[in-house]
């Protein structure tokens, strides 16, 4: 107890923690920051996810595992276990490392292709060990692709070509090494595909060169040696899409993509024809797009709203074969034979999906067709893959990986869905939470109820646990007992708001509802505003806030949250609203708004019904109040002279303050429609500084007290301001990577600016110091970490802002008169009077995100949480970053907590708070306040989630999970027992002594 | 059991209305000339003498009394250095018993002197002196219970508690979202 480090050493602390000293002696209970390794998942859960499924390969053939690798939109490669969907392994690539094209090789490896054709890594299929990376040399990022060339010769080594542009680029799947690497043209040639005619040493590789030229080469695969090149311009030109549909036939699109182009070509002779869409399609008007799925002698062309199959019999015939209408899927053609081919056609009937596999030898016909039920929250198909394998009766069974629009991914077998994976949670894009319902008399929502006899026989076994009586058989139970607790599962709020609700919003535009209890989706939905509509053609969201929260006035009601979308990239897109109930995932209201959503501003108001009320400010810097109410803009009309906004316009290098003011005549649309006045405006100089990254204090922060104790009771009154803004520059030299710029070069300034009155409170300029910067702003600090180019270390830094204009209130009379006016409003116009104390040290870790822990009432002592490198969380200490460290504290520093000074800043293993786990990809941390003041709840995410609470002083105001209340109740019966005993012995012996 | 004890007496009962033991100066006259009211001088002088010693015994006695806390408070004050002034649980029991000790004592000040009351003993002076001493042991106290830090004597005691000061501007807005 004596290394506790709660914060405010005073009288009242003190007391407090002789409390838990007396506590502690009852009690005795084991406190520790660390886990012990029976304690995991008590209170953690880790998912794993993969992303939204780019490619995947099947490995079905050989006996054993059957498993599909998977490539996906998240820079994962994934071998997936067929039967069940687990992940057998998992490599997450970098950031930047988008995987473009994934394949088996030899059987034994997967192959990616990644960093747009520039890096190419074979990985161990059973157990994903890297075997070998290849960096490519390519010059121009281009379109790359990947063909790994089917077997030539069993036991030999293969070649895998990689080609995109103009180049080809052979290398042995065994070791990766480039066997020959090919420079086909000088000129603009784009490469659309390699194919290997069968059984010959050569290859075919064809491609466009500018736009109305096409080419052949046939290729040695020994050597790479061009054998024979032929090219032929045509008049109409060709927009880039082509499709190989024989060995001696390629079916383009033309410049003006109305009409197919077929060109066949043989022995340097090659033909075009042109073929009228209108003749096959009769009331075909618009354009056209060919479909980039590989059948032999087939062609898929989108028009307008559906998909028509086309069968090419010769250069100049084209069959029509099917249309089917949006929404739709169509998979590959998948080898069945080698005359026989298949390809899956899956269809949306409301919320049925029909599947169908085709031949191509017998189109009319289907070899397979079937129509399972689909959970309308799941959208469209985006994507199909199948597999085939061989039923008991030698016929062909199906199965088919699907790729939904929510971007979960499904294995649907015999009309049925064997597995389904939630992989939309691997792209969350923000967010929030709420609390569950009350739970009401006679309503309960758990499940299972202990009765008494369960309840104290579990705890008997505990307390078995404790005395290290249990048997090994016991020591089980009693870890699954802890484990399926259903008391942390319940879908009602807890004494100690452990058991909240998190709701997410993905990139594919479904929310989600997580349950913090043990991670399991409580409600989903697609929101329809999100998704591809006539009104909206591309749509994507952006953030997710607390629209309602019930307290007093709307008790009845339930929680909603508001979820902002875009309906397209650019900044005047317009936005969109939509509020969901928290409770059950019901959309209560959406719409497209009439303008663009560039700021988000939740204000401190709510209106009548608890709606909180939002400032959205658009492109035009106009600002749009909603709820569009009268109660909410009398609300705000009382307010408005007090709101300011601004704006980091980091292509600008500036920062612009602005107020509001309103023109518009009363009782109109207009009303609710505030223009932006110019107030301020901070100008870095562009060839100095340039914007790396700002950070603010959370706006729903609360910090218990504006003053810091120090040193024999002295007091230092904090700056504690909510419009403090951290900004942070680096010199333009060396905005690059690190080590692109020399140490005198780079230079990073601090600034903490005032965004009401853009006053620079403080600046500070680190000199041989350069990005990635990454900050956070809590109570009157910010701590920040850069790489330090003289050290080759990185640093975090420290600014603390104390108020002196406040410092001369330390009259004990006065204050315990209350003649202060400590507690009065303060307004930001005053000059404020601030010091600063700050301090740099090293630290080890690169880092990826940084968070800070909130708790109920702000009088736990903060944690820092950094996102490391390696996916993990780490906790450290506040106290490691406090400015008043020096290398020999005095005694009264010693007491107060003050840790000496060391040059970096220390790493515990124990304090890595996800353990052993990794959170894959991890982006954003974010705390969430338990109503335990001593606790805080982390959710973390990146294409894993990671939730868990810590509490950073340790659990002070409550038992340990663990605690033995059944040792409790014995010691008191016992003890209650023992004093009737002697109470009757200690009679009986008077009155022997009476008689005597 | 003991032996002797076996043996004794373990009951008596006396018929006689007037037992030997009892005296009998209330039933049996007293001689002619005998007058009890008038005492003897010489044992009235030797009775006087006898009350003079037991009260100045009485003073002594107080006195000795009202002095007791200062051993206390010798002894308290070596427990207190012993304590040290850090908060844990020993110096925490000192401290409490040396402020508990004199309060008790002061509550029960009456009580300690009522064998000495005496029409001709002063004990207001000793009485005095043992309040006196009590209340510097009680101060002695209080100062150990400040050097521990315990008593809301400084600033900090008063504003560690203050929450912020509301501010009356609300700014927002940052990067646009993107």
């Amino acid at each position: 107890m004596g290394s506790s480090n709660l914060r405010p050493r005073t009288a009242m602390a003190i007391w407090a923690r002789l409390g838990f000293v007396i506590l502690l002696l009852f009690f005795s209970a084991t406190l520790s920051t660390a886990l012990y390794e029976d304690q995991v998942g008590l209170a953690d859960w880790h998912h794993k996810y993969i992303g939204k499924v780019k490619h995947a390969v099947f490995h079905t053939q050989k006996t054993g595992r059957k498993r599909v690798v998977v490539s996906t939109e998240e820079n994962v490669v994934a071998s997936l276990d067929l039967r069940t969907g687990f992940i057998f392994w998992r490599n997450v690539l970098g950031k930047n490392d988008h995987i473009d094209q994934v394949d088996i090789a030899l059987g034994k490896y997967v192959v990616t292709l990644s960093s747009g054709g520039s890096i190419l890594r074979a990985w161990n299929l059973p157990d994903g060990q890297m075997i070998w990376e290849s960096t490519l040399p390519v010059s121009t990022p281009s379109k790359s692709s990947l063909y790994v060339l089917a077997n030539m010769n069993v036991g030999k080594d293969n070649l895998i070509l990689v080609f995109g542009g103009s180049s080809i680029h052979a290398l042995s799947s065994m070791d990766g090494q480039i066997v020959w690497r090919k420079e086909l043209s000088i000129d603009s040639l784009e490469i659309q595909q390699i194919f290997q005619p069968h059984d010959s040493d050569i290859i075919n590789a064809v491609g466009f060169v500018g736009s109305s030229e096409f080419a052949v080469y046939q290729i040695s695969y020994r050597t790479g040696e061009v054998m024979q090149q032929s090219k032929a311009s045509f008049e109409s030109g060709f927009c880039g899409e082509a499709s190989l549909v024989f060995d001696n036939l390629v079916v383009a699109l033309d410049a003006s993509k109305s009409s197919l182009v077929s060109i066949s070509f043989k022995n340097e002779v090659i033909n075009f024809h042109q073929i009228n869409l209108s003749d096959l399609v009769p009331d075909f008007s618009g354009k056209v797009t060919l479909l980039p799925l590989k059948f032999n002698g087939m062609l898929a062309i989108e028009i307008a709203s559906s998909v028509l199959l086309l069968r090419v019999k010769g250069p100049n015939e084209l069959e029509f074969v099917e249309k089917i209408s949006h929404p739709f899927a169509v998979s590959d053609a998948l080898p069945l034979s080698k005359e026989q081919q298949a390809f899956a056609i899956l269809q949306h009937d409301e919320s049925k999906i029909h599947f169908k596999v085709k031949s191509d030898n017998d189109l009319r016909n289907e070899i397979l067709q079937e129509t399972i039920q689909m959970d309308s929250q799941r959208g469209n198909i985006e994507k199909v893959f199948i597999n085939n394998y061989i039923r008991t009766d030698r016929t062909h069974g199906f199965r088919f990986l699907v790729v939904m629009e929510d971007h979960s991914l499904l294995l649907i077998q015999q009309g049925e869905i064997v597995w389904s994976r939630e992989d939309g949670l691997a792209s969350i894009v923000d967010s929030t939470t709420s609390e569950l319902p009350v739970e009401k008399e006679g309503v309960s929502v758990a499940e299972v109820e202990h009765n008494l006899f369960e309840w104290l026989k579990g705890h008997l076994l505990k307390l078995k646990g404790t005395l290290m009586l249990a048997s090994p058989d016991e020591v089980a139970a009693i870890q699954a007992i802890r484990l399926k607790s259903s008391e942390k599962n319940k879908m009602t709020r807890d004494h100690n708001g452990f058991r909240k609700l998190i709701i997410v919003l993905t990139r594919a535009g479904k929310v989600l509802a997580l349950h913090t209890g043990d991670g399991r989706v409580v409600w989903s939905v697609l929101l329809p505003a999100l998704r591809r509509s006539e009104t909206c053609g591309n749509p994507f969201a952006l953030r997710v806030y607390q629209w309602q929260v019930p307290h007093h006035h709307a008790m009845h009601e339930n929680p909603s949250v508001l979820v902002v979308g875009r309906c397209g990239h650019g900044f005047d897109a317009p936005g969109i609203f939509s509020i969901v109930d928290s409770y059950t995932g019901k959309v209560q209201n959406s719409l497209i708004l009439e303008h663009s959503v560039s700021h988000i501003m939740p204000l401190p108001l709510t209106d009548s019904t608890e709606q909180r009320l939002h400032l959205i400010i658009d492109a035009k810097l106009q600002a749009h109040l909603y709820p569009k109410n009268s109660d909410s803009l009398k609300h705000f009309f009382n307010e408005m002279p007090n709101i300011y906004w601004y704006s980091v316009e980091i292509e600008k290098n500036k920062i612009r303050g602005y107020s509001l003011e309103s023109k518009a005549e009363p009782d109109t649309a207009e009303e609710y429609v505030f223009q932006a006045k110019e107030l301020w405006s901070i100008v870095f100089p562009s060839e100095s500084e340039k914007i790396a990254v700002t950070a603010t204090r959370k706006k729903n922060e609360i910090v218990h007290t504006q003053a810091k104790v120090v040193a024999d009771q002295d007091v230092m009154y904090k700056y504690i301001s909510k419009n403090i803004l951290f900004v942070a520059t680096v010199a333009p030299k060396a905005a690059g990577e690190i080590g692109s710029a020399t140490p005198e070069d780079a230079l990073l300034y601090a600034y903490l600016i005032d965004t009401v009155s853009g006053r620079i409170l403080h600046r500070v300029c680190h000199q041989g110091a350069q990005g990635p910067v990454h900050a956070v702003v809590s109570e009157n600090w910010v701590v920040y970490h850069y790489f330090n180019l003289r050290a080759h270390r990185y640093e975090m830094s420290v600014i603390e802002i104390y108020d002196q204009s406040r410092a001369d209130n330390k009259d004990v009379w006065k204050l315990v008169l209350g003649k202060h006016n400590l507690t009065a409003p303060v307004s930001l116009y005053s000059r404020p009077d601030v010091m600063v104390k700050s301090q740099s040290y090293f630290f080890t870790h690169s880092v990826k995100s940084m968070a800070v822990t909130a708790t109920a009432k702000g009088i736990t002592s903060k944690q820092l949480l950094i996102g490391t490198i390696g996916d993990q969380v780490l906790a450290l200490d506040k106290r490691f970053l406090d400015p008043r460290r020096s290398v020999n504290p005095t005694q009264s520093e010693k007491e107060e907590g003050i840790i000496p000074l060391s040059d970096s800043l220390p790493i515990v293993p124990q304090s890595y708070i996800t353990h052993s786990l990794q959170v894959e990809g991890l982006r954003s941390m974010v705390t969430i306040p338990a109503k335990l003041e001593s606790t805080t709840l982390i959710f973390s995410y990146g294409v894993d989630l990671f939730f868990t609470r810590i509490a950073p002083s340790r659990t002070y105001d409550s038992l340990t999970e663990d605690f033995s209340y059944a040792l409790l109740l014995i010691t008191i019966v016992a003890l209650v027992a023992a004093i009737f005993v002697t109470w009757a012995l200690s009679e009986k012996k008077e009155l022997k002594e009476k008689w005597r | 059991m003991e032996k002797g004890k076996g043996l004794a007496r373990r009951w008596a009962v006396e018929f006689a209305e007037n037992s030997s033991y009892a005296s009998s100066t209330s039933d049996v006259p007293d001689p002619i000339g005998f007058n009890r009211s008038a005492s003897d001088p010489d044992d009235a002088n030797a009775s006087r003498q006898k009350k003079d010693a037991e009260s100045a015994w009485k003073a002594q006695k107080a006195w000795e009394v009202a002095q007791a806390p200062f051993k206390n408070l010798l002894m308290m004050g070596f427990m207190m250095w012993m304590a040290g002034s850090t908060v844990h649980l020993f110096s925490i029991g000192i401290t409490f018993s040396a402020l508990w000790q004199p309060i008790s004592a002061l509550q029960g000040v009456g009580k300690v002197f009522e064998p000495y009351k005496d029409s001709k003993v002063d004990i207001l002076a000793p009485k005095l002196l043992f309040i006196a001493l009590n209340l510097a042991a009680l101060a002695l106290g209080v100062w150990k219970l400040n050097t521990l830090g315990l008593l809301p004597t400084h600033a900090s005691d008063w504003v560690s508690s203050l929450p912020p000061a509301p501010e009356v501007e609300y700014s927002g807005g940052g990067l646009p979202i993107h």
